[in-house]
């Protein structure tokens, strides 16, 4: 894991949303050096994609009131990493949950692959291909990690209550999940935890646990909530390095994230949701500039460093142009003395 | 006080058929709360469906024994199913809730003096296990096995319990090391995390409820056995606690500790309560008489069960590793 980890430098890294770095070894393959255009047409919020995956129309949930997901179009592009960015509260996770059957939304529907998954449970959207982790990870404690692997794989004949009594109707596939178990493990580097309780596993390993899990079903499309979320920075480095493979082995990855850094280094294309809505979208290195993003999500003056008083002057000096600002209108604290100072000798 | 007497006595529990009927109930939990983590407080109940299950329809009708018994086992997969339907897909208080309200209402419906002519009311129901000892192949005399004497129809019933007790035994055992006992341990662990893997959680939740209510069901049968009846009375709520308390004190997630929990249980009760009045008639304890010992064995239950909490909370067979990150 390299330094490297360490806050990515602002502006680093340039060119496409799609350039990947050629010296990945295995991991610059088709699907890494695919430029061809995302969108189709225009890119603004809600545009068609060339190739989407899933496609969300009209999807709503309110709670008691309040919209907490209002989503009028959007399309996640095929093969690609999307980042899905936002404030706390915009939505994300309601809409991770409304996409993924965990809940139910008032209006909308939406199509993974062309296959309408309204009203389909979790259980089935899952078996289609579309996987998910959770923001609060969840692992089985009292299983080993081994065992949380097994339980990701699919057509397991020995889970059906019948076939469970007849070892020789489930040995053999259990065979093949263990070594496709195992090899996960070697990748995300949890094979010395084997046998260990999962409960046992570090936060950060458990996040890689959970990702190791979901990818036990062989998923089209991985949806991540938060992966990155009290991960170490050298830990977040192999998990970007993860979700990266996940691209290059022809998945479609979604996820939710707030570090922007982190999504600029990874991401193909961001997805920007405030207040339930999808606000703007685009290449990261775009989206990131543009003013409207900036301001809703990060606020409007968060480049200005507070450390040092040539920082905060900047800052007072921007807030005296700002016309939403309410610094220096009546005199409220250290913030805006000198704007108030210059206005009396004005 | 004649102490060879009264661990005789205790020891006498190990083999009784109704220390196997509570086996086989505290399976059913085992199944239950500790593999899947279904709250199940109505396992009296289901052991009153499988007893007048088996009762009511060779009195009433005549059925002939296997007839019986699938009547008894069917009907506690019904209860189970209608226990299931709603609250299964709830948090999982509120099958606790359902379940322990569900247990009383069979028992208040047995009782109630229009279905006397079906149920007995409180009087229950005797004499329906002709058919039973009927079967027995061991010719009629008194045996001895080691210091107890009993007689053939003892020996029947022991042998029979015992063996349903073993063959339970081992169809859990092996459900749950299959991969089928992976996922409902996955469920009890975190039943989104199971979903979101695609995995039926709902009809796994099922499956394990109708599992552990039919070994429920097959304890109320075996436990009217040697007594030939079945009461209302003796499927009370406490039952189930018995039934948690047993289960607690082998190790809930363990296959055979229901079984040593409830051999520990009886003995224990039969112990205490051979201690307790032994005391009492030699006149060591005179502020209690016989009839409040009887009570005071199940406060030691509750003590010990406290103690065994406190001290080794896994139970008696449980792996204390699983319990470290509870």
């Amino acid at each position: 894991m390299s330094s490297q980890a360490n806050e990515p430098q602002r502006g680093e890294r340039s060119g496409g949303a799609h350039a990947a770095e050629p010296a990945d070894g295995p991991a610059a393959n088709e699907y890494m050096t695919d430029s061809r255009p995302i969108t189709e047409g225009a890119v603004e919020p809600g545009c068609r994609k060339r190739d989407p995956i899933l496609v969300a129309r009209n999807v709503t949930r309110t709670y008691g009131g309040i919209n907490a997901v209002d989503v009028a179009h959007v399309e996640i592009p095929r093969h690609k990493i999307t980042a899905l960015i936002g404030p706390n509260g915009a939505g994300k996770t309601t809409l991770f949950n409304l996409l993924t059957g965990f809940d139910t939304p008032q209006s909308g529907d939406w199509q993974f692959e062309g296959r309408d998954l309204a009203g389909v449970s979790a259980y089935k959207v899952a078996r289609l291909g579309m996987v998910r982790t959770f923001q609060l990870t969840k692992v089985m404690g009292k299983l080993t990690v081994i065992e949380n692997m097994r339980l990701g794989a699919s057509s397991q004949p020995g889970e059906s209550l019948w076939r469970a009594f007849f070892p020789p109707l489930w040995r053999g596939r259990e065979r093949e999940i263990t070594r496709q178990a195992d090899a996960l493990l070697a990748k995300f580097k949890l094979d010395a935890k084997r046998s260990d309780y999962a409960a046992s596993l570090s936060g950060g390993q458990r996040k890689l646990l959970e990702m190791a899990r979901a990818l036990m079903v062989n998923p089209k499309l991985v949806m991540l909530d938060e992966p990155m979320a009290g991960v170490n920075p050298a830990l977040t480095q192999s998990l970007l390095d993860h979700i990266k493979n996940l691209k290059a082995e022809g998945m479609t990855v979604l996820f939710v994230e707030h570090d922007m850094h982190m999504v600029r280094h990874i991401a193909d294309w961001v997805i920007v949701m405030a207040e339930g809505k999808v606000v703007a979208e685009g290449p990261p290195d775009v989206v990131m500039k543009d003013q409207a993003v900036i301001d809703a999500y990060l606020g409007a003056h968060h480049d200005v460093d507070l450390g040092d008083s040539e920082g905060f002057e900047k800052l007072e000096a921007e807030l005296e142009h700002d016309p939403e600002s309410s610094v220096g209108t009546e005199p409220d604290g250290v913030v805006g003395r000198r704007i108030d100072e210059r206005k009396g000798q004005a | 006080m004649d102490f060879a007497n009264i661990f005789l006595g205790a020891l006498n529990e190990i083999i009784s058929p109704t220390t196997a009927a509570y086996a086989l109930a505290a399976l059913g939990l085992a199944v239950h709360f500790g593999y899947t983590g279904l709250l199940n407080f109505g396992q009296a109940g289901f052991m009153a469906v499988g007893a007048y299950g088996f009762a009511v329809p060779i009195l009433s009708f005549n059925a002939p024994l296997p007839v019986a018994v699938l009547i008894a086992l069917g009907a506690s997969a019904v209860f189970a199913v209608i226990l299931g339907i709603p609250t299964l897909r709830l948090r999982a208080d509120y099958l606790a809730i359902v379940t322990i309200a569900a247990a009383e209402i069979i028992r208040y419906i047995v009782t109630t003096n229009s279905m006397t002519a079906v149920t007995g009311s409180a009087n229950g129901l005797s004499a329906f296990t002709g058919d039973f000892y009927a079967l027995n192949p061991i010719p009629p005399g008194s045996y001895n096995l080691g210091p107890f004497a009993m007689n053939e129809r003892d020996v029947w019933v022991r042998i029979v319990a015992w063996a349903l007790v073993i063959v339970a035994c081992l169809l859990v055992w092996m459900l749950i090391r299959s991969p089928w006992g992976r996922v409902v341990k996955g469920i009890r662990e975190d039943e989104n995390a199971v979903r979101a893997l695609g995995k039926n959680v709902y009809a796994y939740k099922m499956q394990a409820l109708i599992l552990g209510g039919l070994l429920g069901s097959i304890a109320g049968i075996v436990f009217t056995l040697p007594r030939d009846a079945v009461q209302p009375a003796n499927y009370g709520t406490e039952l189930t606690f018995y039934l948690y308390t047993a289960l607690l004190l082998g190790g809930m997630s363990t296959v055979l500790g229901p079984v040593i929990g409830a051999m520990l249980f009886w003995v224990l009760l039969s112990l205490t309560q051979g201690l307790l009045y032994g005391a009492i008639e030699a006149g060591y304890i005179t502020f209690i008489d016989t009839s409040q010992a009887g009570q005071v064995r199940y406060i030691l239950v509750g003590v010990t069960l406290m103690l065994l909490m406190i001290f080794r909370p896994q139970g008696i067979l449980g792996n204390k590793k699983e319990l470290a990150f509870a």
